[in-house]
Parts: C-alpha cells; structure tokens; sequence
C-alpha cells in the first residue's frame, strides 16, 4: 500500500461545529421536556445541560490533543444519540415517577456514567497510542473475555435479574461483564485470526459454487458456536449470544475472504436458533410474541404496548413530554428506542436510525481504509458488532425480528453500556487517526513494524 | 480484505434499511389498526381528554361529553341511560367501547380521515380536537313506547322490541329488557366501574345483551309468515286455496303427531290458507313446509335476510333456519321447523324485516340506524341513504300476505293490535322453549296496510309472575300497538 495521494487534514474544526449541532439537539431537547411536562424549565435541567455540554468539550479536546487526525463525524453522532438518551431517560424519570413515586431516576447517574464514558475513552486514546501494540495481547485479552463471560455465573458476585445471569455485583455497583467481553473478543478474534487467516482460507469441499472450509479446519468455529450457545444455557441472554457468534463469524469471512464460512455460520446459528427454540421456554415466548403479539396481550403486553406507542406517535411523534412511554416497561433501557418513536415520531425515529447508521458508516470506512490486516479486523469487529446490536434490539422493539435483550448503544440508561460504547469508538477513533495521519517523513517506527504492514 | 468489507457494506445497508422500512410500516401503515385495538390505554387516555361528539336522536343527545375539571377533563353522559344503552353502548376506560360507541369512533373522536382538515384547523389554531356527532334513524316516541310497554309487563320481564320503517329499513325503535347504566362503566371513579362491571356480566339476566339483534330464539308461529310466502312463491297458492286441516298431522309410518295449540281442529279439514293463518293452524303449516320441501324453505327465509348481516354499527347475530350441522331434516323435523320450532331461531329485528317485507311488497329493506355523520362544524359529512336487500317474494304474493295479515288483526289471534281507523297487519307466535320453563311470546306486524309507516316485532322472552296464559296476541300485541301508534301520530 501506498502513502495515500491526498493531503491529510485533521478536520477538527469541522468536529467543534457539529459537536455544537449535536449538544444543542440535546439541549433544546431538556428544555421541550420541561416545557412539555410542567409547562415551566425547572431548575434541576440546567445541570443536566452542563453535565452533557462539559461531557462534549471535555471528549472533543481528547480527540483533539490525542487523535488529532481521526474521523471527525463519529464523535458528534455518538454525543447526539448520548444526548438524546440523556433527554429520553430524564423525560421517561418523570413521567415514570408521576406514575408512582417510589421508581427510581436514573437521568442523574446516566449523567455520571456518560462521565464515565469520557473517561474511559480519553483512557483508551492516552494508553493506545498504536493500536497495533493491541495484537500482542491477544490471548491476555480472550483469556480475560473468557473470564469477564464466566464471572456472572460465579456465586456471591453472580446476580440474576429480570431472567439474565449477565449481572455482578460487586459492593456497591453492578455491572454488566458482557458489554466488556464484547471489545476483548474484538481484540482477539482480529489478533487470532489476522495470524490464522491463511490456513483457515484453504478451500475444502465447493458446493454450489462456493468453497466449504476444511473439516478440520472447522475447530475455532465450533469453540465459537459453543461458547455463544454456553451464554445462551447458562445466562439465558439470547442477545450477546447472538451478538458474539455473529462477531466472530463476520471477522472469521473478513480475514479469510472466504463466502463459506459465512454458510457454516449460518448452518450454526439456525442449529442454535432451532435448539433454543426447543429447549428453552422464554425463547419460545419471544419467538411467539414476535409472531402474534396480539395472541396473549398480557404476556405480551411490553411489546405491544410498545408497538402502541409507536403506532401513536406516528409521522411527527407526540413531542416531548407529550406522549405515554412510561407505559412500556423498560421504557428507558431495552425500549427506549420505542420511547424516542412515540415522542419523536417515525422522523425522529428514523433519524436516530440514521445516525446509526452513519456511526456503521463511518466504522466501516475506517476499516476498508486501515492500512494493517490487524486494525482491519478490530475495525471491521467492532463495527459489525454495533452494527448487529442496532438491528437486533431496534428490529427487537418494533417487531421485525424477535425481542432479545440488548440495549440501544448510548441511547438505553445502564453504565457498563455506555462505558463500553465510548470505549469502542475512542478504538475506532484511534485506528482512523492512524489511517489518516501523513506518513512519517522518516522511518522513526521500528522496521519491525513496517513488516507488519500486512497486504490488503 | 476489502472485498468482504464491501459485501458486509451492503448488508448493513440493508439491514438498515429494512429497520427503516419497518419502523414506516409499523408507525404509518398499521398506526390506524393499532390505534383502533382495544386495551390501548395511549389512545384511550387521548379520547378520554377530548371532546368526543355527541349520539342524536331526533336533535336531542342521548350521549355526550360534558367538561369536567379532573385529569381527563371531559366525562362521557349518557342522558336517557336505561332506554337507550343497547344503542350507544359504554364509553369505559378500562373496558373500551361497545355498540355504536365503538362502531362510531372514528367519527365521534374525531380520528376519521373526512375530520383530517378539522383536525389540521384545530392544530394550527391551538385548539384542542373535537370529535363528530352521529345522528340516529329513532324516533323517540316510540322508542319510550317500546320500553314501557315491556316495562308494564313487570319487574323481571326479559325481551325486545325492534321497528323498521319498512319503506326505508330505518330503525324507529330498538329495545332491549333488562338494560343498563352505560354512566357506570363511563365513570371516571375506576373502582366503581368495576365493580358496576362485576355485576353486570355476572348477571345471569345479561343486561347488556342486545335482544333486538343479538338474540335468535324460536320465532313459533310468527315463522309461518316465511313458510306461507314459501308456499304462495312455489305451490301457485291463493288466501282462498284449500289447505290442511284438522286436530293433528300425522306422518307415515312414525308415532310422532303434530297437534294444534290447545288441541283446536283449526276449524274443519281442509280449510283456506287464510283461516289457516288466522287460527295460527299448525296442521296446516307443517303440512306445507313438507309440501314446499327443506331447500325451498330455506331459500324463502334467506330472502328475507335469514343466515345474513344486513345491519352496520350494531352487533348483530344471523339467524337461521336450519342448524349449522344439520345434514337434511326428516318430514317431522321439516314440519316442525315450517312452524317456527326445531332449529329455527331469530332475532327481533330479523322479525321486523319479515313483516316489514310483506308490507313493503316484498321488497326486504336495510335496516340502518345511523343516519347523518356530522363534522363538528355540523356540515354532513355522510349521509346514509335507503338501500335494498332483495325482493322476498312477487308483489303479488305480498299483497296476498298482507291482506292475510290484517285478516289475523281484524278477526284472528292478532286482534290485541288492532288500532281503530287504522288497517293494521299482523301474526302472533308463541314457541316453546325447554318442557321446563315457559314458551317465548312474539308478536310482528305493520301498520297502516296501504302505506306501510312502520313494522315491529316483540319478543317476550320470560315474564314473571302467572306463566299459564303467554300467548303472543296478549303480552305482545299491546306493545306492538303502541309503538306504531306511537309512529302514526
């Protein structure tokens, strides 16, 4: 690969300004809620307001002084939607606790974790300074992915809720180990198979014009396939187990180029689907939800209380405040996504989708442009990942595909969530940074490192 | 690597814009199927804090919403309760809408598409939606007539009373006993509405059952006016052809006989059909039902809107003649159904219809019961015009029956209906029921014969009280009468 012909720019006035558009979306947002519920702006607003604008200047001067070069359109969609959420989550606190007094507000603490957030993205520019240093702990990091699955399942610390084992407990806090396995598995999916890509790419039998890996070749699939199917036994939480098989099958075809793996996952997953289906019950009451929500209103009534509020909020949505999402349990985490149609309308609802999509865009540009089959990889992982939790819980909420329980990427209240997403966008930041940086005028890197420029 | 890059490209693409597709799908094109399911407590909350339209009869509300200063701000009031609940049925937070309160929602709500640019008005201007107002066929007279007629009859009584203006098929009157209070299960007290719903379903008496459209009962001799139409159509009758007669209709080679009510003889053996329907004479109509054959009889009845659901708005059960499971009647059974017994069951309404087709000249009408929709502005936004279900039968046979009809009023078992200067046609029946409990009392007919203003039927289902002397002409002839004075006056 070349040194790219065009003049690099770092485009980070570009950034501020639609930063400013993102954190004003959000800011007219808090004020439409006040005036939408109480009629009045109460006073409690203005702090979220600073919290979310100290939050944006706060993550756009890290940017600024440690990824200067990165993508300058990924952290303004990701404020927006943070912002959105924030909006969402404190309009649905008091809407819930006008229904009854004693629930919880979760807008304060989502504040405090989206501090969070931006600390541990700042953390992730600061300590990676080349994300190629990533690949030599590659099994650090899947040993600890095995180890953050496992730790839920653990007494004392393990924490069942709401049916999921996927909850620990530790003092005071809980946290959800999942969201954090997700960016290890990244990192040593692309970190093994970046190394394995080219046995794992022999060809074995072709049927129907496509070439079927090895059988023998077959082994890390299957570690895969078992590990997600594990997640499924043992947490009940059909969604990460989805989430990490198709991962790991995506970034298994990406490295090898090869179409056939994508049919062995596929076979895989309906075997798994099929099983899930047979053995375990709550798969089967969301897979008959899914089919006719209609059949058991009761049973079923989250979803359908969710299609009810899209469906009443229609075009132009209610407006803030306006609306009933609090009616939809989990309105502010798993629905959330329904929450925003009702109030926001299929416009607003459809341009959450967009910055999502945009946010998969952006990540997916980055990987076709990263120059080292490593970055690559992670890059692709990472996106894909996002990708495929958007489908999953937005086709989950409105009934596109069955529900599972994923939360919406820094939309749905829940710390280790939006933690872990700013995380993984400071990753995606960091390889476009290194993507678009100019070529250093000398070879201060290591020749070491320039073998490991890898063909694309 | 960039090759599969792509291709995932153009999944996520698709993957997104199958959530688009989805997300229009679910919050445009099924939004009005969602917004209209029961148990949606979104659109019932906004309904609720609206000014829902009023129900009219005759300019006067029989339901309507009035300010209130709690949290919805509107209470739905429903004026003339007990006479009118059938009809408008309950506008209830938790229990949704019944009756034309469901039927008519979109109007009365102000939802329907034709109230898009009031709506839009309303928007722009800052006012709160208003919904439309739906005006009825009833005539209130005879609708108080109706009620008070059964009422007369005593606590306990169970029945209903439907009439048709047979030129039109409008609905005049509609009454169902027991009834109930729709203000209850419209209360904003929720506790209260309830238990007042506890009561009424679990009242064995089920208030708030429509008999009018809802309930199908043997018809007993009011049915002979389908089989004798059936016998005129196909057999080349006259009123004067001779029929027969006698104390019982015996059938060959069986036990079972077919007596006449109080074991009269019917006058003689053979008689003319006319006599025949004066008496009410079993003999005779059973006779002719296994003269006219199964597949004829069935015809003639669904002519007259038998195993059809003419009616819009208003929950409305069909009635039949045969079973849903029948495979053929034997000659006793066909008998038997030819005089309104065995598998025959109507509703009041249908009853009506009947009469109202003989008076009409055969032609069967739509009964209808919303006649005007209005936008808030009161300008028309549908007006509902008379439409025909078919013809039953030839002029000519109609004319017969109806002549035949004012025979049974002038000097036959309809004579309770007579009104003095006025031609009225009509048939009693009394059908039994179960050996153990009494036999139900009908009663149709039309008035005046020359220019048919009305057809009514009444049902008495149980009365309590001396139950040896039910017959059709006594309990329902006199209510008949009054509700087509009530219609002449």
């Amino acid at each position: 690969m070349s040194t790219p012909t065009w003049v690099p720019r770092r485009r980070r006035g570009a950034e501020l300004v639609l930063t400013v558009m993102a954190v004003g979306i959000s800011v007219f947002g808090y004020i439409a809620v006040g005036l939408g519920v109480s009629g009045t702006i109460p006073s409690d607003t203005y702090t979220l307001i600073g919290g979310l604008v100290l939050a944006a200047i706060g993550a756009h001067l890290a940017v600024r002084q440690f990824a200067p070069y990165a993508d300058p359109v990924l952290l303004p969609l990701v404020l927006c939607l943070n912002g959105l959420g924030l909006v969402m989550i404190h309009r649905l606190d008091l809407g819930r606790q006008a229904l009854d007094p004693d629930r919880s507000a979760f807008a304060g603490s989502q504040v405090m974790w989206t501090f969070v957030g931006i600390v541990a993205f700042t953390a992730v520019l600061l300590i990676v300074r080349d994300h190629r240093r990533l690949q030599a702990f590659t099994y650090t990091f899947g040993l600890t992915a095995i180890v953050l699955l496992i730790l839920p399942l653990l007494p004392v610390i393990g924490h069942e809720q709401n049916g999921a084992r996927i909850w620990i407990h530790l003092g005071p806090f809980s946290f959800q180990p999942g969201e954090a396995a997700k960016i290890c598995l990244a990192i040593f999916f692309a970190g093994y198979l970046v190394v394995k890509r080219d046995v794992l790419a022999l060809a074995g039998k072709r049927l129907l014009g496509i070439d079927l890996p090895r059988g023998r070749d077959l082994g890390p699939i299957l570690l895969g396939w078992l590990i997600s199917v594990g997640i499924l036994v043992f947490q009940r939480d059909l969604g990460s187990s989805l989430l990490f098989f198709g991962l790991f099958v995506v970034v298994l075809f990406v490295a090898t180029e090869r179409p056939g793996w994508l049919v062995v996952g596929s076979l895989l997953f309906a075997f798994g689907a099929w099983f899930g289906y047979v053995a375990f019950g709550h798969v089967r009451v969301r897979f008959d939800a899914w089919l006719d929500p209609f059949a058991d209103p009761d049973r079923n009534m989250q979803i359908v209380s969710a299609m009810f509020g899209l469906a009443h909020g229609g075009i132009i949505g209610r407006g803030w405040g306006q609306g009933s999402p609090e009616l939809t349990p989990f309105s502010f985490s798993d629905f959330i996504l329904a929450s925003l149609g009702e109030e926001l309308g299929l416009t607003g609802l459809m341009a959450v989708l967009l910055i999502y999509g945009l946010i998969v865009e952006r990540g997916l540009r980055i990987a076709l442009t990263c120059r080292d089959g490593f970055g690559k990889l992670l890059a692709i992982g990472l996106t894909m990942s996002f990708a495929i939790q958007v489908f999953i819980v937005a086709g989950g909420v409105t009934r596109l595909i069955p529900l599972t329980g994923l939360t919406a990427p820094f939309l749905a209240q829940g710390g280790s969530s939006i933690v872990m997403n700013w995380a993984i966008i400071a990753l995606l930041l960091r390889i476009s940074d290194q993507t678009r940086r100019p070529a250093p005028p000398t070879s201060s890197v290591g020749s070491d490192e320039q073998t490991q420029v890898v063909k694309l | 690597m960039n090759k599969p890059i792509r291709l995932l490209s153009i999944a996520c693409l698709l993957m997104f814009a199958a959530l688009l597709v989805n997300a229009n799908v679910l919050q445009v094109v099924q939004a009005d199927d969602l917004n209209s399911r029961q148990g949606n407590k979104r659109v019932i909350d906004e309904e609720f804090s609206r000014e829902r339209g009023a129900i009219l009869v005759d300019g006067t509300p029989i339901a309507e919403s009035v300010p209130t200063d709690d949290r919805w701000k509107f209470q739905r009031q429903y004026p003339e309760a007990a006479l009118y609940a059938p009809i408008t049925g309950y506008f209830s937070y938790i229990y949704g809408q019944s009756a034309l309160e469901r039927s008519q929602n979109s109007i009365l709500s102000g939802s329907d598409n034709r109230l898009f640019v009031n709506r839009v008005v309303d928007l722009l201007g800052n006012q709160e939606p208003q919904g439309g107002s739906v005006e009825l066929t009833l005539d209130p007279v005879a609708q108080r007539a109706a009620a008070e007629g059964l009422r007369d009859l005593g606590e306990g009584t169970r029945g209903a009373v439907a009439a048709i203006n047979p030129q039109t098929g409008e609905i005049l009157a509609m009454v169902s006993q027991p009834t109930y209070d729709p203000n209850a299960l419209a209360s904003h007290d929720l506790s209260a509405t309830e238990a007042a719903w506890d009561q009424l379903t679990n009242d064995p008496n089920q208030p708030m059952l429509n008999r009018s459209t809802q309930l199908t009962l043997p018809p007993g001799s009011t049915f002979k006016l389908v089989t004798a139409a059936a016998a005129l159509e196909n057999l080349n009758l006259t009123p004067d052809s001779q029929v027969k007669g006698g104390t019982e209709l015996t059938f060959p080679g069986k036990q079972y006989t077919l007596p006449n009510q109080g074991g009269s003889n019917c006058g003689g053996d053979p008689i003319s059909l006319r006599q025949a329907l004066e008496v009410s004479c079993n003999v005779s109509f059973g006779d002719l039902a296994n003269q006219v054959g199964e597949e004829a009889l069935v015809q003639q009845a669904e002519r007259f809107g038998f195993g059809a659901d003419p009616l819009d708005g208003l929950a409305f059960e069909k009635s039949r003649v045969v079973g849903a499971e029948s495979e053929g009647l034997e000659d006793t059974q066909l008998a038997q159904t030819g005089i309104g017994q065995y598998e025959v069951a109507a509703t009041p309404l249908q009853m009506a219809m009947v009469a109202g087709a003989i008076a009409n000249n055969g032609v069967v009408m739509n009964p209808y019961i919303v006649d005007t929709l209005r936008a808030p502005n009161l300008e028309v936004l549908e007006q509902t015009e008379p439409s025909e279900f078919g013809e039953a039968m030839r002029p000519e046979t109609a004319g017969m029956l109806k002549d035949m009809m004012v025979s049974v009023v002038d000097s036959g078992t309809g004579s309770p209906a007579a009104i003095p200067g006025v031609q009225v046609g009509g048939k009693t029946g009394t059908a039994e029921s179960a050996a153990d409990r009494p036999p139900y009392a009908w009663f149709v007919g039309f008035a005046p014969a020359n220019d048919p203003q009305v057809a009514v039927a009444v049902l008495v289902e149980s009365v309590n009280g001396d139950t040896s002397d039910i017959g059709g002409g006594r309990l329902g002839g006199p209510i008949a009468r009054s509700v087509m004075e009530a219609v002449l006056r």
